[in-house]
């Protein structure tokens, strides 16, 4: 049948199962635009600025594992992306970002909104396109939901000019290109069962990788097998089951004792699908010394990138699983298992304030579900949540790893409730949420049932810290001042604002929040103070044996 | 710090050099010469890239460029199991009283004269880029007024060829 370009597109969305486009329209959209308006069978989120679009269309790749969709105009439509795109890219989320463009013939013309995003985003996209004729059009859609969901996943961009969404070409149906991991030989692990066979003190540190390929339930078996502790890194939280006596929590910078204790002690670190980013592994050197260290991940350049492994294999987190784990003997290793119970009775962080985050976010549980998408920012407030929440399942926590984009948070959290249909939590910070507070009216105007947790220090608390720490207590450019009424601020966007003042409020406001959410968003004023620390902190460049427990 | 020469079999479309040489500036590589060509498949181009680092660069720009969608074949040109050739065109000065001389080293180094004018004349000589720096050494003194050099090109020796290997994008 002969289609419109923009009419193509369509039915390639459909035809890659994309139930939820979110996007922002313009001039060189406008086309695709009409083309979702008469099909309508398409889900289009309209969201208050295309950044929002491309951090929900993450988070809903997040929560969903499906490939999120996103659309902007050409030009600052495009651009306005990239920050998404980006985060994306460091947490390997499979994302397809559509743009439009000038007419082939303006292009390269400097023309209204014309603007290279195919040269802007090709370091962080894992391949992009500048569709120049209607007939590539439709592969080039298939090749890239597939580029975005195989091996290491990530965001991939489709660049239209307007022509090509105008101009007429032949199509037909095609059913779309599962991806398949492959399968990892036994000869390939031989090595590895050995060496964890001869281990006597093993420590598993699980990445995004993990969660990216499915493999919680193959982590849970494959831990229990060989009686090794499990910690995690950020990308990896909810992996495994926090709840887990072999649990160990966060490793890293902002880790918990435990995990850095054991990390010391451990004589072979197995690391599945983490990559070493210098968070965890602060100095690269010390890192691997006395210690076997075998790494797993599906991108070849992981593999002895930041710290040199002794074995690695280059595979699927859960194919290698699926081959390792029946190749083992169920170990016994009771002594080190009480030990590294005993490093986990560890102390609740310092907090001196009046209102500490721990004790609101510690109390969340009470009003979640194991299922609960709990998205964050970046800074304080999400460091506390990874420490003090308690993540079950995989998809649960929704954050910005390796980027570490402020305002991330709201659009992550508006794409994974519209993707999961579930109550969603949001714990910002005063500083994130100015940055991308926008996305309220997204969230009102959808009726979301969204619970936003917003840690109000008045002060950009992370860099604060830094300052306290690192720089003689000069407090440059982040004292906020506090002059929202964030309260106000939610009630004029038609949300509810409700405020947690001292720590009777917690538990009856956090009620009165839950249950108000599913009339729409709920925000949530926490005061906290400006002081509290995030701790254990491991200063950066440093190892595991400088950390701090204490300041 | 050590060379190394990496050849790599590309798709043939517009942006794959920029995708490639993008990728040396943000991870801070180091290209001493790159040298892009038409093969014998009108869908590949080839890429003959010249590195300069240690051989963990060497590993991950490998690794790096394997990842690109866009490269489809990559391997290090070993220098025992391989051939490199480059090609270097010079424009030397040769009054009438220097020429048997530049034309006597000519002859020594199996080049050719292309272009011969009242004070210059051209010389192109193709081999090992270690052969073509010794003759850029000799022909020196004699005073080089342009010099183009194509950057290295090689193939491997025997039957193996860079299109047996494994793209990495199916192999996961």
């Amino acid at each position: 049948m002969k289609l419109t370009g923009a009419e193509i597109l369509i039915r390639c969305l459909k035809e890659q199962g994309v139930d939820t486009l979110f996007g922002y329209p313009g001039g060189t959209v406008l086309d695709i635009y009409d083309a979702l308006y008469r099909d309508g069978t398409l889900r289009h989120v309209l969201t208050a600025h295309e950044q929002g679009a491309a951090h929900a269309a993450d988070g809903y790749a997040r929560a969903t594992g499906k490939t999120g969709v996103c659309l902007a105009t050409s030009g600052p439509g495009a651009t306005n992306l990239v920050t998404g795109i980006a985060t994306a890219y460091m947490d390997s989320v499979p994302l397809v970002a559509i743009t439009g463009n000038v007419t082939v013939a303006n292009l390269g013309r400097d023309s209204f909104q014309e603007v290279d995003i195919a040269g802007i985003t090709m370091p962080i996209t894992k391949h992009n396109y500048i569709v120049k004729d209607v007939r590539a059009l439709a592969d080039t859609v298939r090749e890239a939901f597939y580029i975005a969901g195989s091996g290491r996943k990530g965001p991939v961009l489709i660049d239209i000019p307007k022509n090509i969404q105008t101009e007429v070409c032949d199509f037909e149906d095609k059913a779309p290109a599962a991806y398949t991991p492959k399968s990892v030989p036994a000869e390939k692990l031989t090595a590895v069962a050995a060496a964890i066979a001869k281990a006597k003190r093993p420590l598993i540190i699980a990445g995004g990788g993990c969660i990216r390929a499915d493999a919680s339930q193959n982590l849970l078996a494959f831990a229990k097998k060989i009686q090794a502790p499990v910690c995690s890194t950020l990308m990896g939280l909810g992996a495994y089951p926090a709840s887990d006596e072999l649990f160990l929590g966060l490793v890293g910078m902002h880790g918990t004792d435990a995990a850095a204790k054991s990390f010391r002690r451990a004589d072979t670190i197995l690391a599945c699908g983490m990559r070493f980013s210098d968070r965890v592994a602060g100095d690269r050197v010390k890192f691997r010394e006395g210690k076997t260290i075998i790494q797993f991940d599906i991108d070849t350049a992981e593999i002895d990138k930041n710290v040199r492994t002794d074995l690695s294999v280059m595979a699927d987190m859960n194919e290698i699983f699926k081959t390792l784990t029946p190749m083992l003997e169920k170990a016994e290793r009771k002594e080190w298992i009480k030990e590294i119970c005993a490093y986990r009775d560890y102390e609740a962080g310092n907090f001196d304030a009046a209102l500490p985050a721990y004790k609101i976010l510690s109390a969340l549980g009470g009003f979640t579900d194991a299922d609960t998408p709990v998205a964050t920012d970046v800074g304080q407030h999400q460091m506390w949540t990874a420490q003090y929440c308690k993540f079950e399942k995989p998809r649960t926590f929704l954050s910005s790893g390796g980027l570490g984009t402020m305002g991330f948070g709201m659009g992550a959290a508006i794409g994974a409730c519209i993707g999961t249909g579930k109550k969603t939590v949001l714990v910002t910070g005063d500083g994130c949420f100015h940055m991308n507070l926008n996305e309220m009216s997204t969230a009102v105007k959808e009726k979301l049932p969204l619970v936003i947790l917003l840690m109000d220090n008045r002060v950009l608390g992370m860099v604060r810290q830094w300052q306290t720490l690192f720089y003689g207590k000069r407090y440059s450019q982040t004292l906020l001042d506090g002059n929202t009424d964030f309260v106000k601020l939610a009630e004029a966007f038609g949300a509810k604002g409700l405020t947690i003042g001292g720590e009777g409020d917690i538990l009856p406001v956090l009620r009165e929040a839950f249950e108000a959410a599913d009339g729409g968003p709920v925000l949530v004023d926490c005061k906290i103070g400006m002081d509290d620390k995030v701790l254990p902190m491991i200063a950066p460049g440093k190892s595991f044996d400088e950390i701090m427990t204490k300041f | 710090m050590e060379k190394y020469t990496i050849t790599a079999l590309v798709a043939n479309k517009s942006g794959v050099l920029t995708r490639v040489s993008g990728l040396f500036a943000r991870r801070g590589f180091n290209i001493e010469s790159l040298c892009v060509c038409a093969t014998e498949n009108k869908d590949l181009s080839r890429m003959t890239i010249v590195l300069g680092g240690d051989e963990y660069i060497l590993a991950q720009m490998t690794k790096q460029l394997d990842k690109l969608i866009d490269v489809k074949k990559i391997a290090l040109a070993d220098e025992k199991l391989s051939v490199y050739r480059e090609l270097l065109l010079v424009k030397i000065s040769a009054p009438a009283e220097k020429r048997s001389e530049i034309l006597e080293i000519k002859e020594i180094y199996k080049a050719k004269v292309v272009d011969l004018s009242p004070g210059s004349l051209v010389l192109e000589i193709t081999g090992e880029p270690s052969k073509l720096n010794a003759f850029v050494k000799v022909i020196e003194p004699y005073g080089i007024l342009e010099l183009a050099r194509t950057g290295t090109i090689a193939l491997s020796r025997g039957e193996s060829c860079l299109n047996d290997l494994v793209d990495y994008n199916e192999s996961i």
